[in-house]
């Protein structure tokens, strides 16, 4: 059965990605990100393309819907890279292409440009493809297990993951309270639309006390519903949900080990990524 | 104000996987001086319905029309429109924020009647703790939070009817009272309905409530009006409302069984009038108290 | 055997012990009852179901469940383990955002096996009905259901007593039937002592006893036919009679010979047969 769980940007469907261990996800993720910046080429880097290729295949998520997710931070990506095209300096008075006072344009620049950006894109992909296939929920359990070993120097893995794990869950709730409140202001005249970020601030008040009141109230509840079950910090306490690391999990980091090595394999045979511009300048 | 809505249609979160159509042309009008009922289930669409007749949600589909206003028209003077258009939340205690219940109550005045003096202002509150049952002297400094539940919604309702609005909308308004807090929360809208408040609608789950205390009813289900009419005429069709999974008052259950032995008792439902015909009719067979 | 015992137990939220909200009250509820408490706001009916649980400790007076005074610290987990209480308010009883991590909530805390917890989620989620929303979100649950989850949390624990502190009064009538479906049976079929409270006489009928309480006493304490048959004394602690009960008075006070009813069918066999006598 399909976990309906469709809080945040998780995308349902039945995929090799979807079932796999949150940890090893997550463990990939960071491996990903890892391969990315080792990659001193746009060889290292198209390996990298088509490994994500392939695994959105696998999670059975349609390539518009991943793009979308992205094309929020893309803006975000476009003006790191331009700040880059205008501060990088060559070392080569051949490689300039324009100059101005003191801002140059080199085909350095315009490479190194280039790189940024597609790394920093990967990144945004490799995570949203996390986020996409995999549950908050799970992504908690995932957190909470893989910090497990922290619990030795005394660092509050079990409550931080509670902590985590109820945050997520009354999300929706202060979301549906919040647009109440606001529905019932505007129902007494209140005006959230117009005036100056001052008077939009304030005006805003009448909705942010009842809703921290609230937040307070049910909190004091919860805490009075978890003591009457029997609630009493991580001692003694089991856990029900198991995470199961399977052939699925093994599979995907040994292709991404092989995505590593092939990375590693091609800084090492094809140089840096300045050489393109031979291509183009003598 | 009359309030007549046509075609009016209305859908969450249009275009995407969690559309949810929640209104499916809803044709209805409410007269003037009504003291009007809503029966659904929850998701029935009657609190989406009562939100468009203030523009909290705004006209997507069809028409509506409240009093002058015509809602579909973009140049629509909404504020003015909610200003004649009370609206009660349900758990309406929960939307209180200010320091005093003076502030509190006085808010909708600030927004609404711009200009208005302090003393008028304090007049209109005074008014309004004083008609929802409230001692204005003692209650005015204190902060609305270490009320009682209670006198909480009576200060939150204070804070809504302070602009005396034409028409008064309230959703569930006697949830969690207890029973006493209900009668009075009821002898209260009584108390004001007829005079500046000239319409009142309440959305209630409780079928004993609505035919007690309304005069006109209308039972929402899947975004439809399916049934409308005095309480009567609606508790009458009880199979039908049993068929929607909708309760049906304890008058109309004892009604439905006497019928099928062949008793038809004519009444409105309301627990007096039930009880008066059940005696006439037990006169008319022979029976007397001598 | 006596499930819950209140001897003479005074209780204030305040610090000097002034406004009690309990004022000497002495009680006693044997195991498999159903009991209706029954009262009106700030009467003193939730500081009841609190002090059962030891949520709450008594000021003066004491409270034993199944024998364990619940002032004593040691007993507090064993005495909770015992008497599962489910609130009013469904959206602020659930930790996790999917079901089954819920009611495996409870089990976890008491350090259940893995496997153990497994089946004690199938039992409380078949008890109440919900096994096929194991898997679901909280969030998108109707009211009735959350309440439920909110049951099936309490009855993974396994307690011998289920306290219900006005779970319905959030609920609109479908969740109200569910809810009370549910509890009548853990009752009927699983012998669970059931204290419910709330404000709806109508539920109070399916009790076996009803407690009326008023500013912090126990004021009133029998069948609920016999408290309802005491109406005037009824409306002095501002309880209104259900409605079939209120018809029935209105009937026999002029006269027609109906017999006592509470419900809609009583009421309507009641008058049928007084018909047909006429």
């Amino acid at each position: 059965m399909l976990n309906d769980v469709a809080f945040g940007q998780y995308y349902p469907a039945k995929s090799f990605v979807h079932n796999m261990d949150p940890r090893a996800k997550i463990v990939l993720v960071i491996a990903f990100i890892v391969a990315i910046f080792l990659a001193k080429n746009f060889l290292g880097l198209a390996a990298v393309i088509l490994f994500l290729i392939l695994v959105v295949i696998l999670a059975r998520v349609p390539f518009g819907r991943v793009l979308r997710s992205v094309k929020m931070v893309l803006f975000l990506i476009i003006f790191t890279a331009i700040l880059n095209l205008f501060f990088y300096s060559s070392n080569s008075e051949l490689h300039i292409l324009w100059q101005w006072k003191f801002i140059t344009i080199s085909w350095e620049a315009i490479i190194n440009m280039l790189f940024l950006a597609l790394r920093l894109f990967l990144l945004v992909m490799g995570t949203t493809i996390l986020t996409l296939t995999t549950t908050p929920v799970s992504l908690t359990d995932g957190i909470e297990s893989l910090l497990t070993p922290l619990k030795w120097i005394r660092f509050p893995v079990h409550e931080l993951a509670l902590i985590m794990s109820i945050a997520l869950r009354f999300i929706p709730i202060l979301t549906d309270e919040t647009n109440r409140i606001i529905a019932a202001q505007k129902a007494r005249g209140a005006d959230f639309e117009t005036g100056g970020l001052i008077k939009r601030a304030k005006a805003m008040i009448p909705v942010l006390v009842p809703l921290l009141v609230s937040a307070f109230r049910r909190a004091e509840d919860l805490g009075d519903a978890m003591d009457a079950r029997c609630y009493s910090g991580a001692k003694g306490r089991t856990k029900y949900k198991k995470l199961t690391f399977t052939w699925r999990d093994l599979l995907g980091l040994l292709l991404l080990a092989g995505l590593i090595t092939g990375v590693v394999f091609l800084n090492i045979y094809f140089g840096g990524k300045f050489d393109v511009i031979g291509w183009f300048v003598a | 104000m009359r309030i007549v809505a046509e075609g009016l249609t209305y859908t969450y979160n249009p275009k995407s996987p969690f559309a949810s159509k929640a209104l499916d042309g809803v044709d209805l009008t409410i007269e003037e001086g009504e003291f009007f009922g809503i029966i659904g289930h929850t998701g029935s669409g009657k609190s989406t319905f009562v939100q468009h007749l203030n523009a909290l949600i705004r006209l997507t589909g069809g028409s509506l029309h409240v009093g002058e206003y015509d809602l579909a028209d973009k140049k629509c003077k909404f504020l003015e429109l909610r200003s004649k258009v009370g609206m009660v939340f349900q758990y309406p205690e929960y939307q209180l924020f200010a320091e005093t219940v003076e502030k509190d109550v006085a808010f909708g005045l600030k927004n609404f009647r711009k200009g208005m003096s302090e003393e008028e202002t304090a007049a209109a509150v005074k008014e309004a703790l004083e008609t929802v049952g409230l001692d204005y002297a003692k209650v005015r400094n204190k902060s609305p939070f270490e009320l009682s539940g209670g006198q909480k919604r009576r200060v939150a309702i204070a804070g809504v009817i302070v602009t005396k609005p034409e028409v008064l909308i309230l959703d569930e308004p006697a949830a969690g009272l207890d029973p006493l807090g209900k009668r009075e929360l009821m002898e209260l809208l009584h108390s004001i309905h007829g005079g500046w408040c000239k319409t009142v609608v309440i959305v209630s789950h409780d079928m004993d409530e609505i035919a007690e205390n309304c005069t006109h009813a209308a039972v929402f289900s899947d975004g439809k009006v399916v049934m409308c009419g005095k309480p009567s005429e609606i508790f009458a069709r009880a199979d039908e409302l049993l068929a929607l999974g909708l309760d049906i008052p304890v008058t109309a259950k004892c009604a439905q069984v006497l019928k099928a032995r062949g008793y038809a008792v004519d009444t409105d439902f309301t627990c007096d009038d039930f009880a008066q015909k059940v005696l006439a009719l037990w006169e008319k067979e022979g029976g007397s108290n001598a | 055997m006596e499930a819950v015992k209140f001897e003479n137990v005074k209780f204030s939220y305040r610090e000097d012990g002034k406004d009690p909200a309990l004022n000497g009250v002495t009680l006693c509820i044997e195991e498999g009852q159903f009991v209706a408490v029954l009262g009106m706001n700030g009467s003193g009916k939730s500081t009841l179901a609190k002090l059962i649980n030891a949520l709450l400790i008594p000021f003066s007076g004491k409270v034993e469940v199944f024998g364990m005074d619940t002032s004593d610290e040691k007993k507090t987990f064993e005495i909770r383990k015992n008497a599962g209480m489910v609130f009013q308010n469904p959206d602020n009883q659930t930790v996790a955002s999917i079901v089954e991590d819920d009611v495996a909530f409870g089990p976890e805390n008491i350090g259940v096996p893995r496997e153990e917890i497994g089946k004690r989620i199938d039992f409380a989620l078949d008890a109440v009905g919900m096994q096929e929303f194991r898997k679901s979100t909280p969030a998108r649950l109707s009211g009735g259901q959350k309440q439920r989850i909110a049951i099936a949390g309490v009855l993974a624990i396994l307690p011998k007593i289920m306290i219900l502190d006005e779970s319905t009064a959030m609920l609109d009538p479908r969740g109200r039937r569910e809810v009370m479906d549910v509890v009548r049976r853990l009752n009927r079929e699983k012998g669970m002592t059931v204290i419910l409270i709330t404000h709806f006489m109508d539920e109070a009928l399916q009790a076996d006893r009803a407690i009326v309480m008023h500013r912090g006493e126990v004021v009133m304490d029998g069948a609920p036919e016999e408290i309802f048959a005491r109406s005037d004394e009824l409306e002095t602690y501002n309880l209104t009679l259900p409605r079939a009960a209120y018809v029935c008075k209105k009937l026999q006070e002029a006269g027609m010979p109906v017999r006592n009813a509470f419900t809609a069918e009583e009421l309507a066999e009641g008058i049928c047969e007084s018909l047909r006598k006429a």
